[in-house]
């Protein structure tokens, strides 16, 4: 093991500039994919936050009674979908109603307004279809007279995170490939400089196991130096995007970590790919 | 069989060029030395190939060591492959490292504990008679000297069995007799040698066993050293 280690740094001491293009380009490619995936985040941290607003308000009829109005609120605040109701009198609406909005400036008059209930859903309920199902639900009450609900708006944001969601998908697959690719060429090239010792210790009897060793441990170095360069330079972006444009969300640590990760099991697939395929190519008559 | 190594009616094509080496049989025994020889092409090369089972026959078995070519699984090749040396025509030493750190990586890729492998070749230096060129690079010495640190590296694992490749095609005729002298001297201590080789007159002059083989086919197995001068 540590002779395999010996020699995986040996490589970057041979061959620094092929080493620093390699761990360059596969940073540039976990670059663009973190670049995606903060992009992703911030998506998501809005939509969170535009979703926290998602809400069902329910209006009621003309002189529910105080009693009926609290047996609903109990009602409905035990859905299991539901994880705050609260009751909106016709003064409150109408208060509410003028501060937002100048015409209601000269309505004194609260009767117009009728009372409603405000429902705030649970986190993971906030969905298209369970809120149109909490929704009928809501409204076979005799007391309620009516129930609304942005639907459109709910129906949108969602479709915009389901995009959201699959390009990121779809581009983190895409550049993964790439990553792997570059790796494995990487690793082509020390196996073809290292030829000559391969071919020595295929001839002296060192086992394939121990052969590759070496260039995967060399793999994983290079994929996981990728990996923290691209989380600085990703950070580094960030940073200037929080400076220049808006306020945005960073990753948390655990991501970061699963990103460098990833960076390493890209180095380590890439190499162990590569490494097969040109053993048998340098093996030549020993 | 007693033999340490044993071909059995070996036959090696190759889909492109053709057969390679055809029917041959014969055994070695422990600490034999024998010459391979026969013009280029004639198959010598194949034949080594064959021993260390860098390639498969076609038909018949390859034994080495109690290894055999029909049930060996490549797994079970670096096993068999401690227990052979082999040296080349070209030396084939790892021109970044001196000539210690050349003998020493084939004991370090085949598991030696490291405080083993200093004492270890040291002695292998001074076998060769390199103990005083341990730092040199390849490149500073001859090619006689770099035989020897190729043959010390071939010696690391004690091999029961020395294949080398026309050893001396490079050298001239000083280095010849020096590289032929330790082989014999590597001889005298029980490992036997498979010698290939154009030069005639080395066999005729050291009587020893000789395989010849012409297109693939063994000619000759014997000692009979008055054939050859025909030849020249």
């Amino acid at each position: 093991m540590s002779l395999a280690l010996r020699e995986a740094l040996l490589a970057f001491r041979r061959a620094p500039l092929m080493s620093a293009l390699g761990i360059t380009t596969i940073a540039f490619s976990l670059f663009a994919f973190g670049l995606f995936g903060l992009v992703a985040l911030n998506i998501r941290a809005a939509l969170l936050e535009v979703e926290d607003r998602v809400e069902v308000r329910a209006f009621l009829a003309d002189g529910t009674s105080e009693d009926a109005i609290a047996a609903l609120l109990g009602d409905i605040g035990a859905f299991p979908e539901v994880r705050e109701v609260g009751y909106v009198s016709p003064d409150s609406a109408l208060a509410r109603s003028r501060e937002e909005l100048a015409e209601f400036s000269d309505v004194f008059d609260a009767s117009v307004l009728p009372g409603s209930i405000e429902i705030r859903l649970r986190e993971g309920s906030r969905d298209p279809v369970t809120v149109q199902a909490v929704s009928d639900r809501i409204a076979t009450y005799p007391a309620v007279d009516d129930v609304r609900f942005g639907r459109e708006w709910v129906e949108k944001l969602y479709r915009i995170r389901t995009v959201a969601v699959y390009a990121g998908i779809g581009l983190g697959i895409v550049f993964a490939l790439v990553a792997v690719i570059i790796i494995g060429s990487t690793i082509r090239m020390a196996i073809l400089a290292r030829a000559r010792e391969i071919e020595i210790m295929r001839l002296v009897g060192a086992t394939d196991g121990f052969v590759r060793l070496p260039f995967l441990i060399e793999g994983t170095i290079k994929g996981t130096l990728g990996g923290l360069l691209a989380v600085a330079m990703t950070w580094l972006a960030h940073g200037l995007i929080t400076r220049t444009l808006f306020e945005s969300v960073f990753f948390s640590p655990m991501q970061v970590a699963a990103g460098v990760a990833a960076g390493a099991a890209l180095g380590f697939v890439g190499s162990l790919m590569s490494v097969g395929r040109h053993l048998r190519a340098v093996w030549r008559d020993a | 069989m007693s033999g340490v190594l044993r071909l059995d009616a070996v036959t090696k094509e190759y889909p492109r060029t053709g057969v390679a080496v055809r029917d041959v049989t014969f055994a070695i025994e422990k600490g034999e030395f024998v010459f391979l020889t026969g013009p280029s092409g004639s198959g010598k090369s194949t034949l080594l190939k064959l021993l260390s089972f860098a390639e498969r026959p076609t038909s018949g078995e390859v034994k080495v060591s109690g290894f055999s070519s029909t049930s060996l699984r490549s797994a079970d090749i670096p096993q068999l492959r401690r227990r052979l040396g082999i040296v080349f025509q070209d030396f084939r030493l790892l021109t970044d490292r001196t000539v210690e750190a050349n003998v020493a990586f084939a004991l370090e890729v085949t598991g030696t504990p490291a405080n083993a492998i200093g004492p270890k070749v040291g002695r292998l230096l001074t076998q060769v008679g390199l103990a005083s060129k341990a730092t040199a690079m390849p490149h500073e010495l001859s090619g006689g000297e770099q035989q020897r640190v190729a043959i010390a590296r071939a010696l690391a694992n004690d091999p029961f069995l020395l294949l080398a490749d026309e050893p001396t095609g490079n050298l001239d005729e000083r280095a010849t007799r020096g590289i032929v002298q330790l082989l014999r001297e590597i001889n005298a201590l029980g490992t036997a040698v498979l010698m290939a080789t154009h030069d005639l007159s080395l066999i005729m002059r050291s009587g020893y066993r000789y395989l010849e083989l012409e297109r693939g086919v063994l000619l000759y197995d014997g000692t009979d050293a008055s054939r050859l001068a025909r030849h020249q």
